[in-house]
């Protein structure tokens, strides 16, 4: 039995205003199961208070209602329209605490409207880091020691235990608001008070803190008969410590080994399917301590997210899309791969190319704004951008996220020196990823600098071969610039503005242009096709990259 | 200051030249060519026996990052012939690790093509099938190199499960336990036989020649066929084997180049594929549960679908979800079962280790 043919139509709940932390991403999601559920022949009604969106746009869905996201509108619509069911996962955590307020009352019940893609008890165990804390511990997952406290006086206690850092983190918030590090007891206080005003149940969680360790993020995709793949692997160039949403954040995972991995995917998998019975996306963030291996689960979300589509843009595989197929009956084995269209949906994407994402913030615009980052969102967007390497990668996002960076090479040049550098990137900051390229062009060790900020030295080595290049660059002119340079600058990601203002003499961006042109050094272009080329895709979309 | 790196070159039977660099031993080196698509796990692949006579194309674009570790082997030594990749990567960070995969290719004497624009390799792999291929380091004349391959045979009817069989019989697990296992060994994985062993089995690993006599000599409770390279058409010995085993009705379990093995001693054919299944992804629907599994996969033979339909005593258990092909199969009147992907994984998603309980259960009971 494929799809439950009882549901007809459907409510999609959106995410509201664009904010920070909860931003175009469910718009994205939104508009995917739109158009996945209508294709189906189900009507879709979908609610959001935000016009400025693609799926509020008339042809997205039967019906759209342009409404305050309130429990007296889902009523309202509920009154005009028969509707069998409500997908909840669409929205973010805004469409989350919706449903459930919703769901609490009693009105889904009285207007005979099933949630589906999610399960309440699922959400409140994600949300609740109490509860969370005790699912791990009944399934033997590792966590950070933590304790829930509902007053300044209990958080207190716990963090005498603990001892410091800590990390308090308000629950049911969006992009960690109210939360933050705590790092001796003079701070303790005051964090307290934030989190706990930030919670709508007025309630934190103390937890010990485990900067420096690795953290990794797992999307998954789980259907009716509990069949569940991993899609896509992201590993934060940022340690813990940093916000998700704040990171630097590459994909496929460059650092894990099998066993690690595998350690990692049974462990995404065991949670998925103890959190309630849903079918749908979810996302898992773990980290894990580089000394000894060590995993802990540091926390589930039971919805597509920022992460997912991420992962979806990353892969080619339509997470939300698929997700919203799953919630009315399908199974994963049932659907076909969206891109190559003759394979099947149930697989994990492999990747012949590297994604790198990286956040843009606008601190300028938010005047007196600290920019320092922490557990709380504070970028307005991101950039993504796929290569052929890490290298490549890295240099492609930089080049778009329209500041003044022309590939990791040029930003805001630093006057700082050596020590000064290294004391600087100790903290994160918007910027540090350009301070720790000057660290290197100055000759700071790769040590010092993975000590200073926890970063995995791979990164950092990677990010040493572009010095090395650009100085090797910088000892020529255009005419001098010998083609094997110039070929291995492009294959590592230099723009030809870059290269331009690198070289010795005057000459511009055309002048390189000319030059890679005459030797044939050109863009080629390449698949996104979720399987590493080993099948023919039908619908695959493409990056260009150098190569030869 | 930039280092500057030596040129390689690669060949393909059918003439296809791709120029890169060099990495590894200094050198020559022939084999059937052949793409995995697993994005970790690659120490894991090179020391697999069942990649003998391969030269691997990584598809994933960086490899090395995280250096070698002893204990993440498939074998005691490197099996692949040869490593065509995109981003050979010297400097690793995993601090487990002690060795970085160079100085490791190195002492394998493992001839390396770095900086080939692997995506087009593989594409054209995909479309003209495996094929011979020949990487070097000191040649680049590009006649020399096709007389060089030409030496090279084809995997077609090649046997090379002996050659990388154990030599000698050896024992694991406890050998107080009351489950015995018989192992053929022809080119067995690592973590096959640590399924087994962490079971409880107490097993007795032999070479591939052994005769029937002397694997029931051990007095097992069941008989495993392992995994291995080459052709399996080219192994009636093992095939003999396995057809005296089955009338014990004992337990039979195989894996890849065993599934193979018994689907032949039960009439059923098998054929080179066009260019095999290798990676860490491939969709199985185990057709008796509903459940699916994501599998680890490095087969370049498959099993005749027709023969099985035809075969009455023969059932088919798995399906791969992405073309229809064979994954597993079981005899309906003797406790014998097979599957053409790995179950113990490594490097891989873990979803088929039940195959490894089912084997104990069909034991115990």
């Amino acid at each position: 039995m494929p799809k439950d043919n009882s549901i007809k139509s459907i409510l999609i709940v959106g995410s509201g205003p664009i904010v920070i932390g909860q931003a175009c991403e469910f718009d994205y999601s939104g508009s995917q199961a739109a158009r996945s559920l209508r294709e189906e022949g189900i009507e879709v009604i979908l609610i959001n208070s935000n016009p400025a969106t693609i799926m509020t746009d008339p042809m997205m869905a039967d019906k759209v209602y342009l409404l305050p996201l309130t429990v007296e509108s889902i009523e309202k619509i509920l009154q005009e329209n028969n509707i069998d069911a409500v997908l909840p996962t669409m929205g973010g955590q805004t469409a989350l605490n919706l449903c459930k307020e919703v769901d609490e009352l009693g009105i889904w019940e009285q207007y005979n409207c099933r949630m589906i893609g999610v399960d309440v008890a699922a959400i409140n165990t994600a949300e609740d880091r109490e509860l969370f804390r005790q699912l791990m511990v009944k399934i033997g997952i590792g966590t950070s020691p933590s304790r829930v406290a509902n007053s300044i006086l209990e958080g207190k206690e716990f963090a005498q235990e603990i001892g410091f850092p800590l990390v308090i983190r308000s629950s049911f918030t969006l992009g960690g608001s109210g939360g933050g590090f705590v790092h001796n007891k003079s701070e303790l206080d005051e964090a307290l008070k934030v989190g706990l005003e930030a919670s709508p149940i007025h309630e934190v969680l103390v937890e010990k803190a485990v900067l420096g360790w690795k953290e990794f993020e797992l999307e998954l995709l789980r259907d009716k008969n509990d069949n569940v793949v991993i899609i896509c692997t992201v590993e934060n160039l940022d340690p813990m410590g940093v916000h998700t949403g704040d990171s630097i954040t590459v994909a496929p995972a460059m650092t894990l080994s099998d066993t690690a991995f595998q350690d990692m995917r049974n462990k995404a998998i065991l949670m998925m399917r103890s959190l309630g019975n849903f079918a749908g996306g979810c996302n898992v963030q773990f980290a894990l301590n580089p000394e000894t291996e060590e995993l802990i689960a540091v926390e589930i979300n039971p919805r597509v997210s920022r992460s997912s589509a991420l992962a979806s843009k990353a892969t080619g595989y339509p997470i939300a899309k698929i997700a919203a197929k799953l919630a009315i009956g399908y199974s994963l084995d049932e659907l076909k791969n969206q891109i190559t269209q003759t394979t099947s949906a149930y697989f994990e994407p492999a990747l012949d190319y590297v994604i790198v994402k990286i956040p843009r913030w606008n601190f300028d615009k938010f005047k007196g704004a600290n920019d320092t980052l922490g557990l709380q969102m504070k970028s307005v967007g991101e950039v993504m951008a796929i290569g052929r390497s890490f290298n490549e990668a890295i240099q492609k996002a930089c080049q778009s996220l329209e500041n003044e960076a022309v590939g990791l090479g040029y930003y805001g040049k630093s006057l700082m020196k050596g020590a000064d550098v290294v004391e600087y990137i100790k903290t994160p900051k918007w910027d540090r990823i350009f301070r720790i390229k000057d660290a290197l062009m100055q000759g700071v060790t790769v040590k010092t600098i993975a000590q200073a900020t926890g970063i995995d030295r791979w990164f950092l080595y990677q990010i040493q071969k572009l010095c090395t290049i650009e100085t090797e660059i910088g000892k020529h002119t255009i005419d001098s610039l010998p083609e094997d340079l110039l070929k291995l600058a492009k294959r590592n990601g230099f723009g030809d503005e870059q290269i331009s203002r690198i070289l010795h003499g005057n000459c511009t961006d055309e002048d390189v242009y000319a030059k890679r042109k005459s030797l044939g050094i050109t863009r080629v272009y390449k698949m996104v096709d979720t399987c590493a080329a080993e099948f023919e895709a039908n619908t695959p979309y493409f990056y260009s990259t150098f190569e030869g | 200051m930039l280092a500057t790196k030596s040129p390689a070159i690669l060949l393909l039977s059918d003439g296809y030249v791709i120029k890169g660099f060099h990495y590894g031993k200094s050198g020559t080196s022939v084999g059937e060519i052949c793409f995995n698509t697993g994005m970790t796990g690659y120490q894991e692949v090179f020391t697999d026996p069942s990649y003998t006579g391969q030269v691997v194309i990584m598809n994933n674009v960086h490899i090395g990052n995280y250096g070698t570790k002893e204990t993440d082997v498939e074998s005691a030594s490197v099996k692949i012939k040869g490593l065509i990749c995109r981003n050979f990567e010297e400097q690793y960070s995993r601090l487990q690790s002690k060795k970085n995969l160079n100085e490791y290719l190195i002492e394998n004497n493992i001839v390396v093509i770095d900086g080939v624009d692997t995506r087009a390799l593989v594409t054209h792999v995909r479309t003209k099938g495996a094929m011979n291929c020949i990487i070097s380091s000191e040649i680049f004349d590009e006649e020399t190199l096709t007389e060089e391959l030409a030496k090279c045979p084809s995997m077609d009817g090649c046997e090379l499960a002996s050659t990388v069989s154990t030599a000698e019989e050896y024992e694991l697990g406890d050998s107080s336990s009351n489950l015995k296992v018989a192992v053929l060994d022809f080119g067995i994985k690592k973590n096959i036989l640590n399924c087994l062993v962490e079971r409880g089995i107490h097993v007795r690993v032999h070479p591939a020649k052994t005769s029937f006599e002397r694997l029931k000599a051990f007095s097992p409770n069941g008989y495993f066929i392992s995994n291995g390279p080459g052709d399996p058409a080219s192994m009636p010995y093992a095939v003999e084997t396995i057809k005296s085993v089955l009338k014990e009705n004992k337990p039979v379990f195989g894996i890849c180049l065993g599934h193979q093995l018994l689907a032949l001693a039960n009439g059923i054919g098998t054929f080179k594929m066009h260019h095999g299944h290798r990676g860490l992804n491939h969709p199985v629907k185990n057709i008796i549960t509903g459940q699916c599994e994501i599998t680890t996969q490095n087969h370049g033979f498959g099993v005749n679908p027709k023969d099985i339909t035809n075969n009455a005593n023969v059932e088919i258990t798995h399906i791969n979800l992405n073309d229809n092909s064979i994954e597993g199969i079981r005899l309906k009147d003797k406790p014998a079962f097979s599957v053409q992907y790995h179950p113990e994984a490594t490097p891989g998603p873990h979803d088929s280790r039940y195959l490894f309980d089912d084997f104990v259960s069909l034991m115990k009971n």
